[in-house]
């Protein structure tokens, strides 16, 4: 478990490394939320005194991208591609499966802190749709039965 | 001598079992003592054999395919290893219908090659075109890139040539090349085929065009989704460095070019360009007005050339050939050759590149083998999510900017996504709306408001709700966010929210009649 002292350390070495690059923001915000799984809110005073930016404009910049986020996720986020490509291979039915299964709706952590659902619009995985990406890991022709197999894999 | 197996590591074959398919393979082989050498190629596009296994043989490279892992035993006793007969042969790759039928110049080398080894790039004639262009002078690339037609593959089809010249003819200390590789549109795939299959024909485009107009810095603009484009990407770009093709003195020619990936986080809107560039810049990705346009003041307020993946991935055949050559493909003023990418419910869906002027029809039948479920294919987004669709009756339609144009339809990017008969078009509607609302960057009033209420309208609708008072009401939002939203989010929703009503009607409730806008 990341205790406060080593978070804001891993944080302040993050800042140290990567605040002369050219457009800074983004960068730190990714090796953060790598590092750590999410932005917490108690680092955003240190990013922003790093690039003489306000807290504000640095938390503006975690609220506006989808990606970024300031809580922590569950173990394994779950993200059910909600495009046009796989809602025409049966992407919804694989949506509500995905829900009810983990018994929870987007944006939610099931109560074991297992999982993490998301939704994604579009993985470039349309030639086999529909797809789902869990961590960073993408699968297509996803069945309900596939997810099922899937989500006991990673349960295990 | 070691057997050369190939099995893609392009993320869409992954995704569908690749990578236990080539750890099978090799186990198999350690077990039975033959040495083979597994290469990791990119994809060959035809999505419905991946993965799609291929050995070198003296005839060529023959395939196999879809592969499981369960099946990777009996393979071996079929001797496939040298080309042996068996129930998932499919013969020659390249005498494939499917794949010989294509014109393949910008994705020339995908699926081929080990899109990590630049031997094997120099090899498949790559770095020709920047040879060429170490030789000429910055207005002589700059021409052949006008003369060859090409134009911009992100979706807007503005003439790249243009945009290089303005960058050109703009003095700055510093300026910039961005590749927007921010691939969002549904069911479009064929910049992260291009990052995972061939990294360096993108590199080398890009430092052609930095030679070409005098930017010494480049930035890959990549979408979060595709983490393993960004992997092949950053070692195709350590190993440019390494061999002298990026630095401070590219090739020997003391001319630089520096190369970066940066990735976005989620934002459909940031690959609009002015996004796209606040948000390298590190800020929240909100579109800017235009003008000043990029190309006289873009990233960080210098001249900034933006380009699509697609768009700079052409620019080097096109110096290797010319752009005559280039431009003797295609029709009207839509030159060279579009990768097309066969999506959603389709048997055959895939990768498709052609010469502008092929029929949707030819694409969706005689390519795509008609519907997966084998239903009619009712209706056809054409160009993402900001794109119409199409209803059978125009499905001759030739791939073509000014044809789709005609229709009041896009080309955008080229992606195809089919549906079938059992799609709810009112429904369709309702998630482009939705999508909209989602992805709005909140700058201007007609998208930030238009498109939740139109995603509440839609709802109303979906319900047969009021339809004398929701439908002309639908079509009058549809007007504002069309005529004054900023930038093509707000703008183009209308396209598929329209289109959807126009052709398809009675899904939304009213007959033909009743529908005359």
């Amino acid at each position: 478990m990341t205790t406060e002292p080593t978070m804001m350390q891993t944080v302040q070495t993050i800042v140290a490394d990567l605040k002369d690059k050219k457009g800074a923001l983004l960068p730190i915000l990714h090796a953060v939320q790598n590092a750590l799984g999410y932005v917490p809110p108690e680092t955003v005073p240190t990013i922003a005194k790093a690039l003489n930016l306000s807290r504000a404009e640095v938390h503006g910049v975690i609220s506006f991208y989808h990606y970024f986020r300031d809580t922590a996720p569950g173990k394994h986020t779950i993200q059910v591609c909600r495009a046009e490509s796989c809602l025409s291979m049966g992407g919804k039915e694989l949506e509500n499966h995905v829900k009810t299964t983990l018994g929870i709706d987007y944006h939610e952590t099931t109560a074991d802190g297992q999982f993490s659902l998301e939704p994604i619009y579009c993985l470039g995985n349309c030639a086999c749709s529909p797809a789902i990406q869990i961590g960073k890991d993408v699968y297509g022709k996803v069945s309900t039965t596939d997810f099922d197999e899937l989500l006991k894999e990673k349960s295990a | 001598m070691s057997i050369t197996v190939y099995v893609p590591c392009d993320s869409s074959a992954v995704s569908v079992g690749a990578n236990r398919v080539a750890n099978a393979i090799t186990q198999e082989a350690e077990k039975r003592g033959v040495a083979i050498n597994v290469v990791r190629n990119g994809s060959r596009g035809m999505y419905w054999l991946e993965p799609m296994v291929e050995v070198a043989t003296e005839n060529g490279r023959i395939a196999y395919g879809a592969v499981k892992t369960g099946d990777v035993s009996s393979l071996f006793d079929a001797d496939f290893l040298n080309g042996g007969s068996h129930a998932l042969s499919l013969g020659l790759t390249e005498e494939i219908p499917y794949f010989k039928k294509q014109q393949r110049l910008t994705f020339a080398r995908v699926g081929i090659t080990n899109p990590v080894s630049l031997d094997d790039y120099i090899a498949h004639d790559g770095y020709r075109g920047l040879k060429n262009a170490l030789e000429i002078s910055q207005a002589d690339i700059v021409k052949h890139v006008s003369d060859s037609g090409l134009r911009g593959r992100g979706g807007a089809a503005f003439p790249t040539g243009i945009k290089w010249n303005t960058v050109l003819n703009t003095p700055a200390d510093q300026k910039y090349i961005i590749c927007n590789a921010d691939e969002g549109d549904s069911g479009t795939f064929s910049d992260r085929m291009i990052m995972e299959g061939d990294p360096f024909v993108l590199i080398e485009g890009m430092t052609i065009a930095g030679l070409a107009v005098s930017a010494t810095q480049g930035y890959i603009y990549l979408r979060i989704e595709y983490p393993h484009a960004f992997e092949i990407l950053n070692e195709a770009i350590a190993n440019a460095y390494a061999a002298g093709y990026l630095g401070d003195d590219v090739q020997g020619s003391g001319r630089a070019f520096h190369l970066e990936v940066r990735q976005g986080a989620g934002a459909y809107v940031c690959g609009e360009e002015t996004s796209l560039m606040e948000s390298l810049e590190g800020k929240r990705g909100l579109v800017r007005f235009k003008p000043p346009l990029p190309a006289i003041s873009g990233l960080f307020g210098k001249p900034t050339v933006v380009n699509n993946v697609i768009s700079l991935a052409s620019v080097p055949i096109i110096l290797d050939k010319g752009g005559d050559f280039y431009r003797d493909f295609g029709m009207g003023r839509s030159r060279g050759t579009l990768p097309l990418q066969l999506a959603g419910n389709l048997k055959h869906p895939g990768l498709v590149e052609l010469a502008f002027g092929v029929t949707l029809r030819e694409l969706l039948y005689d390519f795509g083998g008609g519907s997966a479920t084998g239903k009619p294919i009712r209706a056809v987004q054409v160009g993402g999510p900001l794109g119409a669709y199409l209803p059978q009756s125009q499905f001759d339609t030739p791939l073509d900017y000014e044809a789709f144009a005609a229709l009041w339809a896009v080309v955008g990017h080229g992606g195809i996504v089919a549906f079938d008969d059992t799609v709810d078009m009112a429904e369709m509607a309702k998630y482009s709306m939705e999508f909209c609302a989602v992805e709005s960057c909140g700058k201007c009033t007609p998208c930030r408001i238009g498109s939740t209420r139109g995603y509440e309208v839609m709802d109303e609708i979906v319900n047969k709700r009021d339809l004398d008072k929701n439908i002309p009401l639908l079509r009058s939002l549809c007007d504002t966010m069309l005529n004054s939203s900023l930038c093509a989010l707000g703008g183009m929703t209308p396209y598929p929210v329209l289109s959807a009503l126009n052709h398809f009607p009675e899904d939304f409730g009213v007959s033909v009649e009743h529908n005359a806008a």
